[in-house]
């Protein structure tokens, strides 16, 4: 290819040239007059979105618990409170080999190795600089052997948490409750924006109960994160931070409850491990003195690494220490409603004070051979209503009882809160249940078990049957028998403390109803009957007798007809479990009265005997005798 | 009186001198200004990007430094050397090119570099080598050249532009086509062909989106709508575009931008450079910035415009508009303008390689600058 010999023509290609250069120059400011308007656009024009965007980037919330309010007894002992625990953390970032570490832990058995694999999986999720629990609650020896090797563990630290703790363990476990995890349950019932996910809620008792106001407000503080998370503290003099929120959590109300802990550390201890139930009532205001189920449980176990194992030991206990009879157990009240059934008798002039029936120690229905037993085969003899009481003779109130009817017996136990909720501060409380026609109609499906028969009568005059009551409810009902018909609404809060200002609101006690018996005589037939039973000739004449004051009693031993709500137990256990109850409801001073008391031991056999000396203790106690 | 008299000529020796020493060194004093404020700027807002790290700034001080006496070293070869060894240097980065597709290290998913005692990446060698080529294989043609030399001149282009762009690196590869398509532009190619040319633009562009990589697709998405996924493709440009916003007027004051200095904005001292001076130093900051760049530029092509032959001419025009491309890209990705390519703005960006070139390419401006004013002398 013969090479070209181009004519060039310098001038030309010189304009040329500076033409396209000015060109470019031309284009070039065009461009950057765009990038311009846009950094206008931006900045100005937009400036407080993204400057809003900006501050939302880095200013973070953190939640700061509210600590829960504390529980006192009406004396102000703590019963429930909020005690410091250590958990082992590590801060992955500041360790310097993590495989390492895990291995002298173990060594100094500060870890499980059954969770080595758990903790590995969420330190490789966990962001570097966030602490990670590798054990909670650790004991004295284990926070001693730490603290001592602790140079050996750079990233690894001790870090206190508030966690709860019942003082009096199983003495006030079943009025107290306990805290447990969140589940799903709680959920629903929770104002979840008030809770961290990993804190605990009450379970049962009043921790349950009064978990609103035990729980308090949870509080915020805002803290200048980077794009991980991560807190960063400002220098305070070059960066001026006082437009960060802080809003302290508002601590829970603290609870004073109407126990008396030495009355109910009492009770506990005169059940003695043994099924049953003691119900401590102050007449004058419903307030609970105590509240006992027998046998209990250490609620702070709740509070360790409570191992399934543990949980389902006291699960599977056959007395059943987690269930709260007080409330929860139903038990025929047997002779307890005597009492009762006699004032209502007075009252209904189906007899009066001096009329007599002879007791042979049997009785039967007209135009019936079917014999229904006294307790005393023997029979009581010539009876009136006042030694019918005091002696409990079966008899003449299956005679009274028939007078009276199952529908007015049903009236009159209504009115001493029998068959119906009190609505004390305890969640599950079951209402029991005094029969009535309308009651068996509504009850049974087939007809011909829908009539009330005349021997459902009988026995339900001596408190058996389908009767049922509470340890609370007869109670209740002996302190409206002890003031001669004034009846409060039970309750186990005495009053709420503001923890701020430790101001004090006391729960005013709440009147109900009051019973109608139109002559005052009546009662204090009724009454002196009842003193008579433990001060006189009475079937606990014992128990009383020599007492500095004076108190009245009823005993009622109730056969255990049918097995119990929900058990199924050994066939070893059986006879023990057939044996009868024993019941006892007392209230001292005779005229004015301060303490009414119920005792129930399951399967005790005689009630004067076994449950009327603990009543009688527990007046002594109370009244400082 | 006598004194200050005195005083005013001891006070003007030593600028007669200083210009002389210029001239003796082949340097252009404004240029040089320009460009030297530039790079203390950059190191000012480097040192807040990198959370105040002495080290990252000692880093950054010594490759101005290395990139300095690269300007200085080229400065004093001739035009006319320069010139000659165009072809040879073109081939050379080719051959290092094809051998960093098939032995070369891999650095951030893409490979680019080649380790030759020091890691390198040919690439940035053809930022120059491809404009030089160009510029040589015009400059005895006769201008406007004639549609045979256009199509030559494309193939010279492309080879290089599809090997970086198969790294792949489309940001280099963007600056390497650009350097040359501006050259033909510059030769005085006629309105008509630049007019099929952008018709061609269409099935290029479309070409182009086949031969793209998923993430660079992504970019495209991104930028049509960040939305989509602000946590990740999306990320980078949100964050870019609130750490400028709410920089405001006058910004949040050095090492006060909380985008920058709490991380959540990405490759701060490298990519997004621009953002953490617009977050800091508001608009003010960034226009004057701007107008250092338009400054840069423009003393550029006055001396292009100056240039006393076709070759030089045509080289520092490339040079000085590719640089302007350089500025532009960076900044209107930044601002959400265009997708994300990652090309560093020139001079400010932490990054070795690229401030190397950079300072070669004003090397050779101030040796074609050198060479107008010994000629007109």
């Amino acid at each position: 290819m013969s090479k070209n010999i181009h004519i060039k023509d310098h001038g030309k290609e010189k304009t040329l040239f500076l033409n396209r250069i000015f060109i470019s120059s031309l284009v070039g400011l065009f461009l950057f007059i765009i990038i311009v308007i846009r950094l206008i656009q931006l900045q100005v024009f937009e400036y407080d979105t993204f400057s809003q965007k900006a501050q939302g980037n880095r200013i973070n919330l953190r939640a700061t618990l509210s600590p829960r309010g504390t529980i006192f007894d009406r004396n102000g002992n703590t019963l429930a409170e909020n005690i410091t625990a250590f958990e082992l953390i590590i801060t992955p970032e500041q360790v310097i080999d993590t495989e390492e570490t895990m291995n002298n832990l173990l060594d100094l058995k500060l870890i499980n190795p059954m969770q080595i694999d758990a903790i590995r999986k969420k330190i490789q999720k966990t962001q570097k600089f966030r602490s990670i629990t590798l054990r909670s609650n650790l004991n004295d020896q284990e926070i001693a052997r730490f603290a001592a090797n602790r140079a050996n563990f750079p990233g690894i630290d001790l870090q206190p948490k508030l966690i709860r703790h019942y003082p009096h363990k199983n003495y006030t476990s079943h009025v107290v409750g306990y805290v447990g995890s969140i589940n799903k349950k709680d959920q629903t019932r929770l104002n979840q924006s008030f809770y961290n996910p990993n804190e605990k809620t009450g379970k049962t008792g009043t921790e349950y109960f009064k978990e609103t106001i035990l729980h308090g407000e949870p509080g915020y503080y805002q803290f200048i994160a980077n794009a991980r998370g991560r807190e960063i503290s400002l220098n305070e003099n070059r960066k001026n931070n006082t437009f960060l929120e802080n809003k302290p959590a508002l601590p829970g109300v603290n609870i004073f409850l109407t126990i008396d802990l030495n009355l109910q550390i009492l009770a506990t201890d005169l059940l003695d491990e043994r099924r049953g139930s003691v119900v401590a009532i102050d007449p004058n205001n419903g307030q609970v003195l105590a509240l006992v189920s027998s046998p209990s449980f250490d609620p702070n176990i709740f509070n360790e690494n409570l191992t399934t194992s543990k949980y389902n030991e006291l699960q599977r206990n056959t007395d059943q220490p987690l269930f709260n009879r007080a409330v929860l157990g139903t038990y025929s009240p047997g002779s307890i409603i005597k009492p009762i059934l006699g004032l209502a008798a007075l009252q209904l002039g189906v007899t009066n004070l001096t009329q007599r029936h002879i007791c042979k120690g049997h009785y039967s229905l007209p135009g019936n051979t079917h014999r229904y037993r006294d307790w005393l085969s023997s029979g009581h003899g010539s009876v009136n209503l006042h030694k019918a009481i005091s002696q409990s003779c079966d008899v003449f109130f299956y005679e009274v009882g028939g007078r009276i009817g199952i529908d007015r017996m049903h009236d009159y136990l209504d009115q001493f809160g029998l068959g119906q909720k009190t609505n004390i501060e305890l969640a599950g409380e079951r209402t029991g249940l005094i029969p009535s026609t309308k009651w068996k109609k509504a009850m049974f499906s087939k007809k011909e078990d829908k009539n009330w028969f005349p021997g459902e009568t009988v026995i339900a005059s001596i408190g058996q049957g389908y009767m049922l009551a509470t340890p609370l409810q007869l109670a209740n009902a002996t302190a409206a028998l002890a003031t001669r018909g004034n009846r409060f609404k039970p309750t186990l809060i005495s009053a709420i403390e503001n923890p701020i200002n430790n101001e004090k609101i006391f729960n005013e006690s709440q009147e109900l109803t009051q019973i109608k018996i139109d002559s005052q005589s009546y009662w204090e037939e009724v009454i002196s009957a009842m003193h008579n039973v433990m001060q006189g000739s009475g079937t606990a004449k014992n128990v009383g007798l020599g007492a500095p004051y004076k108190m009245a009693g009823k005993s009622g031993t109730v056969q255990v007809i049918s097995v119990g709500q929900e058990e199924e137990y050994d066939r070893e256990l059986i006879d023990e479990r057939f044996q009868d109850h024993a019941l006892f409801v007392a209230f001292a001073p005779l005229n004015n009265p301060e303490i009414a008391v119920a005792v129930i031991i399951e399967n005790g056999n005689s009630g004067s005997r076994v449950a009327a000396p603990i009543a009688k203790s527990i007046m002594d106690e109370y009244l400082g005798y | 009186m006598f004194n200050d008299t005195s005083n005013i000529w001891h006070s003007r020796y030593p600028i007669k001198s200083s210009a002389f020493a210029l001239q003796l060194l082949k340097l252009d004093g404004p240029l040089l200004l320009l460009i030297s404020i530039a790079c203390l700027l950059g190191v000012f807002v480097l040192f807040s990007a990198s959370n105040e790290s002495t080290e990252i700034l000692m880093r950054q001080l010594i490759r101005i430094g290395v990139a300095f006496a690269a300007l200085l070293v080229t400065a004093q070869i001739p035009t006319d050397l320069i010139r000659r060894i165009s072809p040879w240097g073109y081939f050379f980065g080719l051959v290092l090119l094809s051998f960093v597709l098939f032995l070369g290290d891999i650095g951030q998913g893409a490979q680019r570099w080649l380790d030759i005692g020091i890691r390198f990446q040919p690439s940035e060698i053809m930022k120059l080598a491809v404009p030089m080529m160009v510029a040589w294989y015009l400059h005895e043609r006769k201008l406007p050249p004639s549609g045979k030399h256009i199509l030559n001149i494309f193939i010279l282009i492309l080879i290089p532009s599809i090997l970086i762009a198969k790294q792949p690196d489309l940001g280099t590869s963007i600056l390497v086509f650009t350097s040359g398509i501006l050259i033909i532009f510059l030769a005085g190619i006629p309105f008509r062909y630049i007019s099929v040319l952008s018709l061609l633009a269409i099935p290029g562009s479309l070409l182009l989106w086949e031969f793209m990589e998923d993430y660079q697709r992504q970019r495209v998405i991104t930028l049509l709508n960040p939305d989509i996924d602000p946590l990740g493709a999306g990320y980078n440009i949100i964050q870019s575009k609130i750490a400028i916003g709410s920089g405001g007027l006058f910004g949040k004051g050095w090492t006060n931008g909380s985008q920058v200095q709490l991380e959540f904005l990405p490759e701060k001292s490298t990519d997004f450079i621009f953002a953490v001076i617009g977050e800091e130093f508001g608009l003010l900051g960034l226009l004057c910035i701007l107008i250092i760049y338009i400054l840069i530029i423009a003393r550029s092509l006055y001396i292009a415009s100056q240039a006393p032959d076709l070759y030089s001419k045509l080289l520092a025009g490339s040079i000085s508009l590719t640089f302007f491309v350089y500025v532009f890209v960076n900044a209107a990705m930044v601002i959400g303008l265009i997708p994300i390519v990652g090309i560093p703005l020139p001079l400010i960006s932490y990054g070795g390689t690229s401030m190397v070139t950079l300072m070669i390419g004003f090397g050779i401006l101030m040796s074609i600058n050198a060479n107008q004013k010994l000629l007109s002398t």
